[in-house]
C-alpha cells in the first residue's frame, strides 16, 4: 500500500505550489500548468496535493483527478530514484528498442510503468527522443544512451545501484 | 555588431546535445581562449544541421569544414591546426568531405545537394538563442513589411496565393483557414502554434523550434494581424525541454526588442505569445482537443463543426497552424507567392521536411521540395539501408499513415499521391524498414500506439482499435486463421467511417496497408506459423548449434528444464517445454545458441 502524504513534513512544498499558483492566477485555465508544477515539487500527484490544488485553483477534484489520470505525464503514484524511460518511437523501434526493453523488465524484474520495490527504478516508454540517429535509445534521468544492445544493459545499470 | 574571422559552429540539437555536444563546445571554448584566439574566433550553438547520424557535428566557417563524429579528445588539435595554422584537420572530416582530394564543403556533400532549406533556413546556421542572428538573416522583416505596407486582406489573399498547406497532416490551406477567422467578429481572437509533434517517430517540430524558434514567433505574429488575434499560444510537448527552453528565452528577447507586445513597429498591433505544456497524449495534437489540453482540461476531441475559426479557445475565433506551416510563412511574405510556388508541384507548391530514420544510413532530418520521388530521399539523401540489408518497406504518416513497397519508390511524394496509395503525408517522419523488419509486427507496433491513446469519447476508436490489437497479437503469436485476416479487414474500414477524430479515422491505416502490400507477411504466421523476418517471438525457436562445447550452464539456468545433454556433448532443446525466455542464449558463453 502506498502511504499517504504527511502534510505536515511537506510544508514547505505546499507553500511552493501556492505561491505559484498566486503568480498565474490571472491567466485563464491554469490547472495543467499547476499539474506540471506540482509534480516538478512533489514528483508525483498525491491525492492530498490534489485536494490542495482543487481548492486553490477552484476546480472539482474530479476534474484534478480526471486530468491528472489522463495525460501519461501525470503520475499519481511515487516514482522510483531513478526513471529509466525506453524509446519506443517507431525509428527506435525498428532498430529493436522492444528488445532493450524486455531485458530492462528483466533485470529489473518490473512490467513497464512500474517502480522496483527497492524504490530505485522505475521503467517506462516514452515516444522518439529526438535523437534516432542513436537508435535505439533510452534515457535515465536525463542521461541518453544510444546505440544500445540488450546485453549493455546489465552495465548501464550497475552504474546506478549503489 | 563584432566581426569575426572564423566561426565554429556546434550543433546544439537534440540528437548531438545526447552525445554531449555541450562539452565539446565548453572544451572549444577554452582552448581558443588558451591559443588567445577569442577575439577572432567565435564558438555558437546552432539548432540541428541534419545529419544527426554523424554527430556530434561541428562546422568551422568561412570554409565550411565537416568535422563528424567529433569527441572532446579531438578539439585541442583541431583548435592548433585548423583554427590557428589555417590546416583542416583531414582525418576527423565527414567521410566524403574527405574522400577526394579537394575538401568538400557541407554545401556539396550528397545529403545537403538534393535538399531546399525553407523552414530550416536558420537550423545550424544562426544561435537560436540570440535573436540578432535572426534578424541578421532578414528576421521580423517580414511581421515589419506586413504591419506597416499590408492589409490583413492582402496578407490572407498572399499566403492563398502562395498555395501553403498545412504541414501537420491533413493539408489544408493555410490562406482558406485564416480566411475564415478574419471576419469573425469577437472580443479576442486567438493564434495556436501546434508543436505537439505526436508522431512517436518524428522530431521536424522540435528542430526547428530548437533552431530557429523566431522564426515561429514571427509568423504567429503574421497570423495574428490577419486575423485580427492579439494573442497566441504555443502548444508544446513537455518532453521537449531544449525547445521549451529555447523559446522561453526567444519570447523574452523578442519582447525586450520590442518585437512582441504593444504597438508593434509603430503599428498600433499588439501580439503576445504564452507557452502552454502538453502532458503527453498524442490525441492533444489533434486541434479540438488540444484547445481542451490549453483550457486545462482533459484532451478530448469534439465533433466539427463549429470549427476553431468560429468557435475555438474558450469558445473564441481560433486558428491552429503547424510549427513547420507557420515557418514558412515569414519567407513567402518575403519573397512572395511565385518564389514559394517555383518550389515543389502544382497542388502541392514548396518544401516538406522529413525526419528520416530507421534502417537507414543517414538518420537525421531533410527538407526537400515536394515532389520529389522517396528513392531521392531514401537513397540519395538517406544512403540506403545499413549493412548492405534489403529496403523492404517505408512508413510515412505515423500512426495514421501507411507502409509503402519498393515498387512505390519512384513516386513523388505530396498530399494527393501518399493518399492515393493508402498512406499518408502525416507531419512527416519517414521510417525505413528493411528485411529483419516484420510488418505484422510493425502493424501491431502502431495499434498498439493508438489503442494507448484512444481518448475513449466514441466507440469504434475505443474498442474497434482494441479487437484490431487482439487480432494482431493472435497472428504474432502463431494463433491466428485466415478468417481473422478478413474480420481485421472488416474492422479497419468499419473504424475509418464511424470514428468521431481523425485518430480513429486513420488508426486503422498502417494495418489496411500492410495487409495490402505484405499479405504474403500475414499469411506466413498464420499459414505456417512463421514469421519470415523473424522478430515475432512466440513464432521463433531457441536452437542449440554444434558450436555447443557441453558446459551445462544453459541447463542448469532454465527455469523450465528444457535443455538436456551430457557434460561435454551437445545439448538440445525440447521445443514442447520452452517457454522462450532467452534465458540460456544469454547464459551460453560460447554463443552456441540461436533464434530461428
Ligand atoms: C490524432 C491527431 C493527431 C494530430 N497531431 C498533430 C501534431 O502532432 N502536430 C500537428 O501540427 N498537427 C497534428 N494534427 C493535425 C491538427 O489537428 C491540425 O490539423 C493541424 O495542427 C493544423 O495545422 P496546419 O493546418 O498548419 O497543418 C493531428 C491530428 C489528429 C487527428
Ligand atoms: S476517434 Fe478515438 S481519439 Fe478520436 S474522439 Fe473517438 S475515441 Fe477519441
Ligand atoms: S551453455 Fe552453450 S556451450 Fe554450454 S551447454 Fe549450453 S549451449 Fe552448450
Ligand atoms: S529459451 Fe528459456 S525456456 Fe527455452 S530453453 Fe532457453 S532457457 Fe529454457
Ligand atoms: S524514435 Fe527513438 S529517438 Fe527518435
Ligand atoms: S542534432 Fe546535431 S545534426 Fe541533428
Amino acid at each position: 500500500m502506498i502511504k499517504g502524504l504527511d502534510v505536515r513534513a511537506n510544508e514547505r512544498q505546499f507553500i511552493e505550489l501556492k505561491e505559484y499558483i498566486d503568480s498565474i492566477r490571472q491567466s485563464q485555465g491554469i490547472l495543467m500548468q499547476t499539474l506540471h508544477k506540482a509534480q516538478e515539487i512533489f514528483g508525483y500527484l498525491p491525492i492530498e496535493v490534489q485536494k490542495f490544488i482543487a481548492h486553490e485553483v477552484d476546480v472539482p477534484l474530479a476534474e484534478v483527478y480526471g486530468v491528472a489520470t489522463f495525460y501519461t505525464q501525470f503520475s499519481i503514484t511515487p516514482k522510483g530514484k531513478h526513471k529509466i524511460g525506453v524509446c519506443l518511437g517507431t525509428a527506435c523501434y525498428v532498430k529493436g528498442s522492444q528488445l532493450v526493453l524486455d531485458k530492462l523488465s528483466k533485470e529489473l524484474k518490473v512490467s513497464v510503468g512500474e517502480t522496483t520495490e527497492d524504490n530505485e527504478f522505475t521503467l517506462e516508454a516514452t515516444r522518439c527522443l529526438g535523437c534516432c540517429g542513436l537508435a535505439p535509445v533510452m534515457m535515465i534521468d536525463g542521461d541518453v544512451y544510444g546505440k544500445l544492445e540488450p546485453k549493455k544493459i546489465p552495465e548501464i545499470l550497475a552504474k546506478y545501484k549503489d | 555588431m563584432k566581426i569575426f574571422r572564423s566561426h565554429v559552429l556546434v550543433c546544439g540539437g537534440t540528437g548531438c546535445s545526447s552525445s554531449n555536444s555541450a562539452l565539446i563546445k565548453q572544451r572549444f571554448e577554452e582552448k581558443i581562449k588558451e591559443l588567445n584566439l577569442d577575439e577572432e574566433i567565435q564558438v555558437v550553438s546552432t539548432g540541428c544541421f541534419g545529419l544527426c547520424e554523424e554527430g556530434p557535428i561541428v562546422i568551422i566557417y568561412p570554409e565550411g569544414s565537416f568535422y563528424a563524429r567529433m569527441t572532446v579528445e579531438r578539439v585541442d588539435e583541431i583548435c592548433e591546426e585548423h583554427l590557428l595554422k589555417g590546416r583542416i584537420v583531414r582525418k576527423y572530416l565527414f567521410d566524403e568531405s574527405a574522400r577526394e582530394e579537394k575538401i568538400k564543403p557541407l554545401s556539396e556533400v550528397e545529403f545537403y545537394k538534393k535538399q531546399k532549406r525553407v523552414a530550416l533556413r536558420n537550423c545550424g546556421v544562426i544561435n537560436p538563442e540570440d535573436i540578432s542572428e535572426y534578424i541578421a538573416r532578414d528576421g521580423y522583416m517580414a511581421l515589419g513589411k506586413v504591419l506597416t505596407e499590408m492589409t490583413p486582406t492582402e496578407v490572407i489573399q498572399l499566403v492563398k496565393d502562395s498555395g501553403l498547406k498545412g504541414r501537420g497532416g491533413a493539408g489544408f490551406s493555410t490562406g482558406m483557414k485564416w480566411s475564415f477567422a478574419a471576419p469573425n467578429q469577437a472580443d479576442q481572437k486567438y493564434v495556436i502554434c501546434n508543436a505537439d509533434e505526436g508522431d512517436p517517430g518524428a522530431f521536424m517540430d522540435r528542430s526547428v523550434l530548437e533552431g530557429d524558434p523566431h522564426a515561429v514567433l514571427e509568423a504567429m505574429a503574421i497570423a495574428g494581424y490577419a486575423i485580427g488575434a492579439t494573442k497566441g499560444f504555443i502548444y508544446v510537448r513537455a518532453e521537449y525541454p531544449i525547445a521549451v527552453h529555447r523559446l522561453e528565452i526567444a519570447i523574452k528577447q523578442a519582447k525586450e526588442t520590442g518585437l512582441l507586445g504593444k504597438n508593434l513597429f509603430n503599428s498600433g498591433f499588439d501580439f503576445d505569445v504564452e507557452i502552454r505544456l502538453g502532458a503527453g497524449a498524442f490525441v492533444c495534437g489533434e486541434e479540438t482537443a488540444l484547445m481542451q489540453s490549453i483550457e486545462g482540461k482533459r484532451g478530448m476531441s469534439r465533433n466539427k463543426p463549429p470549427f476553431p475559426a468560429n468557435k475555438g479557445l474558450w469558445g473564441k475565433p481560433t486558428i491552429i497552424n503547424n510549427v513547420e506551416t507557420l515557418a514558412n510563412v515569414p519567407q513567402i511574405i518575403l519573397n512572395g507567392p511565385g518564389w514559394f510556388k517555383s518550389f515543389g508541384t502544382v497542388k502541392s507548391p514548396g518544401t516538406k521536411v522529413f525526419a528520416l530514420g530507421g534502417k537507414i544510413n543517414n538518420t537525421g532530418l531533410v527538407e526537400v521540395p515536394m515532389g520529389t520521388a522517396l528513392r531521392e530521399v531514401i537513397y540519395d539523401i538517406g544512403g540506403g539501408c545499413p549493412n548492405n540489408k534489403e529496403f523492404k518497406a517505408v512508413q510515412t504518416g505515423g500512426p495514421s499513415g501507411g507502409c509503402l513497397t519498393k515498387d512505390h519508390l519512384d513516386i513523388p511524394i505530396d498530399y494527393d499521391n501518399l493518399t492515393a496509395v493508402g498512406s499518408m503525408m502525416g507531419s512527416g517522419g519517414m521510417i525505413v524498414m528493411d528485411e529483419d523488419n516484420c510488418m505484422v509486427d510493425i502493424a501491431r507496433f502502431f495499434l498498439d500506439f493508438t489503442v494507448d491513446e484512444s481518448c475513449g469519447k466514441c466507440t469504434p476508436c475505443r474498442e474497434g482499435t482494441k479487437r484490431m490489437l487482439e487480432i494482431l497479437d493472435k497472428i504474432t503469436e502463431g494463433k491466428g486463421t485466415m478468417e481473422d485476416l478478413d474480420k481485421l479487414e472488416k474492422l479497419a474500414i468499419n473504424i475509418k467511417e464511424t470514428s468521431l477524430c481523425g485518430l480513429g479515422q486513420t488508426a486503422p491505416n498502417p494495418v489496411l496497408s500492410t495487409l495490402k502490400y505484405f499479405r504474403d507477411e500475414y499469411e506466413a504466421h498464420v499459414l505456417e506459423k512463421r514469421c519470415p523476418a523473424g522478430v515475432c517471438q512466440s513464432l521463433l525457436r531457441y536452437i542449440i548449434t554444434m558450436d555447443c562445447k557441453g558446459c551445462t550452464k544453459c541447463a542448469r539456468i532454465c527455469p523450465v528444464g528444457a535443455i538436456e545433454g551430457k557434460v561435454k556433448e551437445i545439448h538440445v532443446i525440447n521445443q514442447d517445454k520452452c517457454i522462450k525466455c532467452g534465458a540460456c542464449m544469454d547464459a551460453c558463453t560460447f554463443h552456441a545458441i540461436i533464434k530461428k
